[in-house]
């Protein structure tokens, strides 16, 4: 392969979201007939060098090179005509108009001027229909399509504009295992065609069957490349992924297991339109327990919060207490006991701190309200000193330390904690580490947490779940998950 | 099943046309008149119908084009008596170039700020003519010496003929590939860029159709009225009934704008007995409409052929 001039030059990339560096210095060549992985766990800025190469971001500083041609900061249309196609992981399609509609949608000229279609239109998109396999269902509306065969619509598209270099987002997301086999083969017939792919995942494994490279970023920086086996073996990728050393602290006094129920989630289910989120999935949490779910990004996690949170329509039964859940409004089961932490965070940026927090106390009497508010202050001494400032301008750590206290401000009986760790550095993980021990060992609160990052995950925990694919593959205590699932889990 | 639908729907369309060409010979001149504004509004709601079923931008003041339009045609034709279908081109240009100066800036901007600029530009251009009160009668309105005809059939076929231009080449063009690209840019626009469309161009050309369709139906309107006054042409409650209409008769379906505006001027009309009761009854059964089918009336037509 060396030789061959590359098609896709990626230089020195950067971007910057106000104070937050979202991509800094990545570089990498694709040459014609190569698929490369880009891969990095959420907000480690892996979709914004995509979007960067797409021109649907404007890079502040960088080259990236087509043939031999700098298009950064070009506007997206003259990127893809200029020959980068994209296949987005989500889309809306037309849906008053039928998948062939859709597919001749991309073999459009841009042009006022053309009210007809050329005559070679309508016969090249049934081509393009019989390719990525949807012949049989070319007159059918999207909407009654299931998920795969949208993503088959999106690829077709792509393919219709004869890309060079073909961005795909997150290739399997929502995918069974059949499917993913297909979706493969459209992949490798991108590359045989002599295109260059660029495939953006949460993950090695995933696509590690498919890639030729793989570069690996976190927290917007360079991370690793090399083969797939090379990068999996990184010792800092496996940091990242893992957290490094995996240790299990020991619980101290009565076990929680001998208490009841809290939280009982049984046979769940999530779909969202056609892509299964969650399959079968089945938890308990006793009083008083720490427990983790541990899984990569696009496992199901999230989905199994907003489940449980009311937020997501789902089949099955979750019990909390006594009362079943279902059937009540987001609100009610909050107000019930039932306070998750998300992902997002979802702060008031423009209010300060204090006004953050006084929002989250706000059905506390004022007397019990300045006493959580003292007890918080106690527990994140940072927060005491940042009072007044307003959230937005707060670090990451800060922020998500702002979330959990905002959270507890709600006197929660089950906090669920989704992904704290996410797009943080390692030194806050030692404090968000730290407050978590101390809220452990000062109240009698129930904590379910979701966790990618397994080494921050497991001290804390009494009892662990691994989610993998929608669905639990292993449940235990946290001394038994490195023995039994330590490698495996990449 | 869509094409014969289409064709069907074609079909039906010739049999309206062709009913409603026949209508003088049955009507009184006052319900003529009646239809004859219902027409012209007709072709308000379709031209709004471009833009926001298939550009997905939303225009709070198509009223801003429609008073470029009409009081152009009025000036011209007031202070300078020039001959009317001078008057109706120049109405049609001036909505053109204002609507033009209006979107290039504002179609940058995202979300809801394109639909605040445009309801703005409304209550500038209102000002504009109370201050200008000198050229343009101000509040009072001006009257417009050259009227179309004043005979009430020949104003009616007037109205239909322009109408039915104007739905053939809106519908035709909302068919048309353009058609296609624009509910693409309307949907999801970084995806449509992505796919090498110029979104922007695309939205523009949009807007500039609309304009030129809205200006012309307010030079005609007033040409026919013989006055041209703010509460008439330009005052944000007549925007509000175009938007109406067009949601009403079905969005993305243009046809849809023209039958929710016959509908929506036709029952405020024959509501007329019921006094203050009459808006508010009006009002009511578009409320409903908007909540219970909310993809219009000839939407829900079309939706239900789509399922087949």
């Amino acid at each position: 392969m060396n030789g061959v001039a590359a098609r896709l030059e990626v230089r020195g990339l950067v971007k910057r979201f106000g104070g937050l560096v979202a991509v800094n210095d990545i570089g990498f060549d694709i040459r014609p007939g190569e698929i490369l992985g880009l891969i990095g766990p959420n907000g480690s800025g892996k979709s914004t060098v995509m979007k960067l190469i797409m021109g649907i971001e404007r890079p502040d500083a960088g080259v990236v090179r087509l043939d031999g041609v700098d298009v950064a900061g070009w506007p997206p249309y003259r990127i893809a005509r200029s020959g980068v196609g994209i296949v987005f992981q989500h889309s809306r399609p037309l849906h008053r108009q039928t998948v062939l509609e859709n597919i001749k949608l991309a073999l459009l000229p841009d042009s006022l001027l053309r009210l007809v279609a050329a005559p070679g239109v309508d016969e090249r998109a049934r081509e393009i229909a019989d390719l990525v396999g949807l012949g049989a269902v070319m007159h059918r509306h999207p909407s009654t399509l299931p998920f795969a065969d949208l993503r088959r619509m999106e690829m077709g598209k792509a393919i219709a504009r004869d890309p060079k270099v073909v961005l795909i987002d997150e290739p399997f997301a929502g995918l069974t295992g059949g499917e993913m086999g297909a979706f493969s083969d459209l992949i490798r017939a991108l590359r045989d065609q002599g295109r260059a792919v660029l495939l953006v995942d949460h993950n090695v494994k995933s696509v590690a069957a498919l890639v030729d490279r793989v570069l690996a970023m976190y927290l917007g920086e360079y991370v690793a490349d090399g083969t797939a086996e090379e990068v999996m073996r990184d010792e800092t990728v496996r940091r990242v992924y893992l957290g490094g050393k995996i240790e299990a602290v020991e619980r101290r006094g009565e076990a929680p297991s001998a208490k009841p129920v809290l939280l009982s989630v049984d046979a769940v289910s999530v779909f969202y339109d056609k892509a299964q989120a969650l399959d079968g999935v089945s938890i308990d949490v006793h009083e008083g327990e720490f427990v983790s779910i541990v899984g990569l990004n696009g496992a199901g996690k999230t989905t199994l919060f907003n489940a449980i949170s009311g937020l997501v329509p789902s089949t099955g039964t979750i019990r909390f207490g006594e009362r079943a859940l279902r059937g009540m409004t987001p609100g009610a089961i909050a107000r019930s006991g039932v306070v998750q932490c998300p992902e997002t965070r979802e702060l008031f940026g423009d209010m300060s701190v204090r006004e953050n927090l006084d929002l989250g106390g706000q059905h506390l009497p004022a007397d019990a309200r300045a006493r959580q508010l003292a007890w918080l202050f106690e527990l994140f001494p940072i927060l005491d000193a940042r009072q007044r400032q307003i959230a937005k301008t707060l670090s990451g750590g800060e922020q998500q330390m702002l979330a959990i206290a905002r959270a507890l401000m709600m006197q929660p009986k089950l906090l669920i904690l989704d992904e704290p760790t996410l797009g943080l550095a390692p030194v806050i993980l030692e404090q968000l580490s730290k407050a978590l021990e101390r809220l452990r060992a000062t109240t009698p609160i129930t904590v379910l947490l979701g966790e990618q990052n397994v080494t921050f995950a497991l001290p804390h925990a009494d009892r662990v779940y691994l989610l993998e694919h929608a669905r639990i593959a292993w449940e235990g205590e946290p001394a038994r998950f490195a023995a039994e699932m330590g490698d495996g889990y990449l | 099943m869509i094409r014969l639908l289409r064709s069907r729907l074609v079909l039906i369309g010739t049999l309206i046309v062709f009913v409603a060409a026949f209508l003088p010979l049955w009507l009184s001149a006052y319900m003529l008149g009646v239809l004859t504004v219902a027409y012209y509004f007709g072709v308000f709601s379709m031209s709004w119908d471009l833009l926001f079923g298939f550009a997905g931008e939303v225009n709070f003041g198509p009223t801003f084009l429609i008073g470029l339009g009409a009081y152009t045609a009025a000036i011209l034709n007031n202070q300078f008596n020039l001959p009317i279908p001078l008057c109706v081109v120049a109405g049609a240009l001036a909505a053109l170039i204002g609507g033009l100066l209006l979107a290039m800036p504002a179609l940058r901007l995202r979300g809801p700020y394109f639909g605040l600029v445009t309801l703005v530009a409304v209550l500038l251009l209102q000002n504009a003519i109370v201050i200008f009160a000198g050229i343009t009668g101000g509040e009072i309105g001006m009257t417009v010496p050259n009227v179309l005809s004043i005979d009430p059939r020949v104003n009616y076929w007037y109205a239909l003929t322009f109408m039915v231009l104007s739905a053939v080449i809106l519908f035709g063009l909302s068919r048309s590939a353009i058609g296609l690209i624009l509910q693409a840019s309307g949907q999801d626009a970084v995806e449509a860029a992505a796919l090498g469309f110029n979104v922007t161009k695309h939205k523009l050309a949009a807007f500039s159709i609309s304009a030129i369709f809205s200006g012309l139906a307010g030079a005609l309107l007033i040409l026919y009225m013989g006055t041209a006054s703010v509460g008439t042409v330009i005052d944000i409650a007549i925007g509000v009934q175009i938007i109406i209409a067009a949601v009403l008769g079905g969005r993305r379906t243009i046809l849809g704008g023209a039958l929710g505006a016959i509908f929506l001027i036709c029952a405020s009309e024959l509501l007329r007995p019921l006094g203050q009761m009459n808006t508010f009854v009006v009002s009511a059964v578009a409320l409903a409409v908007i909540l219970f089918f909310p993809d219009g009336l000839l939407g829900q037509l079309l939706r239900a052929g789509e399922r087949e």
